[in-house]
């Protein structure tokens, strides 16, 4: 009997949805960067050169999360063992600046709410994604977030087909040539009051494809993100809760 | 050793054939039951060096001409069709001539502007109830574009072709930007939901570039970490299939499934991609006993509740009346296109590189799966099937006790005037990588192939004669990269 199969199945499925979803550390994420307080040895660059989307710079020692793809290299190449990757997976910002981590900031980067949004977005929020070069790496983790674990549709916050009917449009990949008619007409098809948030390292810097031959990035020189999640890709629980702090949901 | 199939050999031992020789020798190939695996070129000086790759069994062989541009040469795909991808390819990358073949489009737009892209030229279907459908490049859902061109007699499908590039980033030319032993993350991100299997074909090229051999347990880890990935995904896909026939216990619970497979993955190596789990010379993955009784406790929770929701799934007739014998491949025509992977087992067709066994696989066996009928159908049962081979292939390796640490020896330089290749089997199908250093050991040639290249034919030519609304199952149960594709 087919209802039996099913029951059986619900029955094993128990309660998968992550309850504290501000709260929650996934155990062995490489998530948010840390330094620890000791000096680096004398003319040191190790963690720079070791860098592939040149993230690391130099006094002061600082890890941009807008370029970093998050590939441990400069944990192995410091000498001083100064960096560490927590599981920390609340991280993002809104601007750039702010995404840049050093050993005197806090452990944690903040997204400043932002009064706008929380009033028009708070408890309402269409999301349109367009993948512009992404590896399907920041897709498939964007699509996980409304998955039984992450269900972010818990706090009114839906995927939706249609430019027309999202407030939001959340690009990934690097921005392609080819595509660059595309999100533009994606964009125009939005209505105000709207806005771009920019997922993973690709969509926010260019990341590892940041000036190769096929890229073109002149979409968000005209039109600023008012959010950035960074990783390569993202964790869901690193979307969901930048854009929960974005909007000023406890 | 390495368990992925690789191939060295001096560029100075192959043998550069006349154009007429080379033709021969490819068409030699075919009649003597040789598979193509790969046909690229490498632009040298005024000419352009054709490669071509067959495997016959266990092993693979080279065949190399030389042609110019302007002259090239008369087309292959008429008598060998699984040639079209690779010989639309070349035209497009060297304007090389390619005489009588009727399908020269544009496979990514590499090097073209936008406006080319605004004016591909689809192929029309006259008569006065024949409509065109076009949809992309954005689609409904959390997905990379591209383009499809239905041409419907109503809701009849009398053709569709794809028209990819807009995912082109200008991959390849960036892997030969960098140090060749640090490519490694750009490599797990030519198709990102493919990672191991791109990171292991090129970690084994370029370690046998390097003269390296890397130690049996390294070579396990990493056929654990590509069995993960394969696991996942096919999850990802039975949940996407169930979703979009509106088989909503099989998109929930095929999906939280998969997130115990990447989870698992994450604990090895800090990324629920695989990210980083994969270096030239060694591994970023951690297995400690605890770790170990964490793996064996997800495949053992994996192998009991996969079979609850597969046997409801099977048994649906719902799930079977909208897949069996819609977006059908026949294995004729899947030996023809050279389709690849899970797509060509659907159909009958026994590739897969992990069958000549080597390394791990010679050590812990894993069965190859094959399903007959080619439909949606046959593409769903055959993911079932992979799961469970590949669980219990990890139950197997996972009950031995094994530790592992990230590691890895910095490689040497690279051997002078070698072509090395690379095949991992991922689970869309062959990941092809072959690399090439000229006689100061600097890479020269980076040349990447994800499965999709060969497997978007197979997709247009199953969608041919079925509803339009039946278009999304067939897609997701080929489940291509674009990317992979477009590069």
């Amino acid at each position: 009997m087919t209802i039996f199969r099913s029951l059986r199945v619900r029955l094993s499925q128990g309660k998968q949805f992550i309850t504290d979803v501000r709260a929650a550390k996934p155990t062995g994420f490489r998530g948010l960067p840390r330094f620890a307080a000791t000096a680096c040895a004398p003319d040191c660059a190790a963690c720079v050169a070791s860098c592939p989307t040149g993230a690391m710079r130099l006094e002061p020692l600082s890890i941009d999360l807008g370029r970093c793809v998050f590939c441990s290299e400069c944990v192995l190449a410091c000498p001083e063992a100064k960096i560490e990757f927590t599981t920390e997976p609340r991280m993002g910002g809104t601007s750039r600046e702010a995404l840049v981590v050093t050993a005197a900031a806090e452990a944690q980067t903040q997204i400043r709410a932002h009064e706008a949004f929380g009033k028009l977005f708070k408890r309402s929020l269409k999301l349109r994604q367009v993948s512009a070069g992404g590896c399907n790496g920041c897709e498939l983790e964007l699509g996980a977030t409304a998955n039984v674990n992450f269900d972010l549709q818990r706090y009114g916050i839906e995927w939706v087909a249609s430019p027309r009917h999202a407030d939001a449009l959340v690009l990934s990949g690097t921005l392609t040539r080819t595509m660059k008619d595309a999100v533009r007409l994606a964009w125009e098809a939005m209505p105000e009051p709207r806005f771009v948030v920019a997922v993973g390292a690709c969509a926010i810097s260019g990341g590892l494809y940041d000036g190769a031959r096929g890229v073109e990035r002149g979409f968000l020189d005209d039109v600023i993100p008012a959010l950035y999640v960074p990783g390569c890709p993202p964790h869901p629980l690193t979307f969901v809760n930048a854009i929960l702090d974005l909007l000023g949901v406890a | 050793m390495t368990s992925a199939l690789v191939h060295r050999e001096a560029t100075s031992d192959i043998e550069t054939l006349e154009i007429g020789a080379w033709r021969a020798e490819l068409l030699a190939r075919a009649e003597a039951g040789l598979r193509p695996v790969t046909l690229y070129g490498r632009r040298e000086g005024e000419r352009i060096v054709l490669t071509a790759v067959h495997q016959n069994s266990g092993s693979l062989c080279v065949s190399r001409t030389s042609v110019e541009p302007a002259r090239g040469y008369h087309e292959l795909t008429t008598e060998l069709p699984a040639l079209h991808c690779f010989e639309r390819e070349l035209h497009e990358q060297f304007a090389l001539r390619i005489a009588g073949h009727a399908w020269l489009k544009p496979i990514r737009y590499e090097g073209q502007d936008q406006a080319a892209m605004g004016s591909y030229p689809f192929y029309r279907v006259e008569g006065k109830e024949v409509h065109e459908v076009a949809v992309g490049p954005i689609h409904a859902g959390i997905i990379e574009p591209g383009s499809f061109r239905f041409t419907c007699f109503g809701e009849h499908v009398l053709n569709l072709e794809i028209h990819l590039g807009y995912q082109h980033r200008g991959a390849e030319a960036r892997l030969l930007e960098r140090d060749p032993r640090a490519l490694a993350p750009w490599v797990e991100t030519l198709a990102g939901d493919t990672s191991i299997a791109h990171c292991w074909a090129y970690c084994a090229a370029i370690e046998n570039l390097a003269g390296h051999e890397i130690d049996p347990e390294i070579d396990l880890a990493r056929a654990v970490a590509l069995e993960l990935e394969r696991i996942a995904m096919h999850l990802a896909g039975l949940s996407g299939m169930s979703a979009d026939l509106g088989f909503l216990p099989g998109a929930s619970t095929y999906g939280r499934l998969r997130t115990t497979a990447i989870n698992t993955t994450m604990r090895l190596c800090g990324s629920r991609f695989g990210r980083g789990a994969l270096r030239p010379g060694g591994n970023g993955i951690q297995l400690d006993d605890e770790l170990a009784t964490l793996v064996r406790d997800n495949v053992e929770l994996l192998r009991r509740d996969i079979a609850l929701i597969d046997d409801c799934f099977l048994s649906a007739r719902s799930v079977r009346h909208r897949l069996a014998g819609v977006g059908v491949v026949s294995t004729e025509t899947a030996l023809q296109l050279g389709v690849v992977g899970m797509a060509a087992r659907s159909s009958g067709v026994e590739i897969d590189a992990r069958l000549p066994a080597r390394g791990v696989h010679d050590r812990y066996p894993i069965s190859s799966c094959t399903e007959p009928s080619g439909d949606c159908w046959a593409r769903a049962r055959l993911r079932i099937a992979e799961i469970d081979a590949s669980l219990a292939w990890l139950a197997r390796v996972i009950a031995e006790p094994h530790g592992w640490k990230p590691q890895r020896t910095p490689l040497p330089a690279l051997a002078p005037s070698q072509l090395a290749i690379a095949v991992v089997e991922g689970w869309r199908g062959e990941v092809v990588h072959c690399l090439e250093t000229d006689a100061e050991g600097a890479l020269v040639h980076y040349k990447v192939q994800d499965p999709s290249l060969r497997n978007w034919m197979a997709l247009a030519l199953a969608v041919r004669g079925n509803d339009i609304s039946d278009f999304p199952i067939c897609n997701k149960s080929f489940d291509l990269s674009y990317c992979g594709n477009d590069l």
